[in-house]
């Protein structure tokens, strides 16, 4: 679970960068972005899932 | 596709410039009494000499290879042009400071002035990580995030670098804006502690079989609030420095700088007390400094660039931000951060690059403000998505070659005793016993 959250950061990133060079138009751009964030925060949760179970797990 | 141009500095500017890099080490040592005086006093001096080595680790790796990757713009730097942009993601300076005079130019202050923000980075996982984390292993990270996690991040903003470009090539505002080191300082910073605080765990004790938090008292509330001073001056000296050297500004509008800054800290210290006060009945003296220190932080981005009036708004609400964030880090997702480092410094820093975005009016004749908000989020996205998760996998590694945790003996003892052989106050017996089961 940790290491898919990260890979999704760092997904989350690469579609915000992607968005700068392939995308012309502002509105495209910023949904673009906005979704890249929501990819983030996807993959935030789930590091912090991940640690808050292990924590848990080991006391 | 564009270049941005170098600045060039007034005399006056250079001179305002050099009086407040001076007031940069203020900063530093707040941030260390702060981390000594919220931990417990058996790790006291361990957490004052491993600020020292962090200090000294930091600038002696910047010097080496630190520079070399962040640059100054106009200098040589690794690019690729990309969908009609120039996209420059490294620099290519010579290391150890060859062929480079520190002769006052700007990019010999922004060289030095680097140097000494490194060091503040490299002291905010100390406060998160104290108690628990060998002077050794702290020293080893803090040469990953002095050699490379920093300066990369620094290129990309202070450097010239992409997300500095993001106006010129991409029409986004003016590109990322972060005058004062919201985000390639204390943003970096809380991350890194963030990343440090999940590998090393909680402290021994710290919570109870039932996973609630016990209260690990601060012992020393006189350094924190003593600590939270030095930073406002520090941090003053910061801001003025920031806006001269990476946002353009007259030598008159350090003034505005040092209001705005302290505007921000006021308001947030105040908003912390009256939020702690309202919810615990009586004010929480760290927490207030947690909350003082998080309106810095959030002032440094945009401090150029807002009216006094929005410094006091930014300001009020990073510190309540960073009062409901310290309570949430320990209560819902189990992080043991003795010194509030990541709500204060990363929480309080990315709703200061926000607020660049939300609040900042640049000069007419420097472009269209359009685009703005967007500029921060992407800077925002890099943070998260790039630099989180590149500390974590470093730390991790790093933590296999030179084990980050201290032993469990270790920590009983206390840091002090088990890793100087000597107490910070060897005439008091304190402790009480966090390691029987509740």
């Amino acid at each position: 679970m940790k290491l898919t959250g990260f890979l999704m950061l760092v997904a989350g990133w690469v579609i915000v960068l992607a968005s700068m060079p392939l995308l012309a138009s502002m509105k495209s751009r910023t949904i673009f972005v906005l979704a890249g964030l929501g990819v983030e925060v996807i993959g935030l949760v789930l590091v912090v899932r991940s640690h808050v179970v292990l924590e848990d797990e080991t006391g | 596709m564009t270049n941005l141009p170098v600045p060039a500095l007034s005399e006056g500017a250079s001179v305002i410039c050099l009086v407040c890099i001076l007031l940069v080490p203020l900063a530093a040592g707040g941030l260390a009494l702060i981390n000594a005086g919220l931990g417990r006093s058996r790790s006291a001096a361990h957490t004052m000499i491993a600020s020292l080595c962090t200090l000294s680790v930091a600038a002696i790796v910047y010097f080496v290879c630190g520079f070399a990757v962040q640059g100054f713009t106009g200098q040589p730097t690794h690019s690729f042009t990309a969908g009609g942009g120039r996209w420059d993601w490294l620099g290519a300076g010579p290391f150890f400071f060859r062929r480079f005079d520190l002769d006052g130019s700007p990019a010999s202050l922004a060289a030095g002035f680097s140097m000494l923000c490194v060091g503040l980075a490299a002291l905010i996982p100390l406060g998160a990580a104290a108690e628990r984390w060998r002077l050794r292993a702290a020293c080893a990270s803090t040469a990953l995030l002095a050699g490379f996690t920093f300066p990369l991040f620094a290129h990309w903003v202070w450097g010239g670098g992409w997300l500095a470009q993001l106006g010129i090539n991409y029409g986004l505002g003016h590109g990322f804006v972060d005058v004062g080191g919201s985000g390639c300082i204390q943003v970096v910073g809380g991350l890194t502690a963030l990343s440090i605080v999940w590998i090393l765990g909680p402290r021994r004790g710290k919570y109870s079989s039932s996973k609630m938090p016990n209260a690990i008292p601060a012992h020393n509330a006189v350094f924190v609030i003593l600590g939270a001073m030095l930073c406002w001056v520090g941090w003053l000296g910061l801001n003025s420095v920031g806006t001269i050297l990476f946002g353009g500004s007259a030598a008159g509008q350090t003034l505005l700088v040092i209001v705005n800054t302290t505007l921000a800290a006021a308001s947030a210290g105040l908003a912390a007390l009256a939020v702690t006060g309202l919810r615990f009945g009586r004010p929480d003296a760290s927490l207030t400094c947690n909350g003082w220190i998080g309106g810095l932080v959030a002032s440094s981005a945009g401090c150029l660039f807002i009216k006094p009036a929005e410094a006091v708004v930014i300001g009020a609400i990073a510190g309540v931000l960073v009062t409901y964030a310290v309570e949430w880090l320990e209560f819902g997702l189990k992080v043991d951060d003795p010194g509030g480092s990541i709500s204060a410094h990363a929480v309080g820093g990315i709703w200061g690059l926000l607020t660049a975005g939300l609040f900042a009016r640049f000069p007419a004749q420097s472009g269209s403000d359009s685009g703005q908000f967007m500029a921060q989020l992407v800077g925002i996205a890099t943070l998260i998505g790039f630099v989180f998760p590149v500390a974590y996998g470093l730390n991790q590694l790093l933590n296999w070659l030179v084990p980050y945790r201290v032993s469990l003996e270790g920590e009983r003892q206390g840091m002090d005793l088990h890793e100087l052989g000597a107490d910070a106050y060897p005439e008091f017996v304190v402790h009480t016993e966090e390691f029987l089961q509740r």
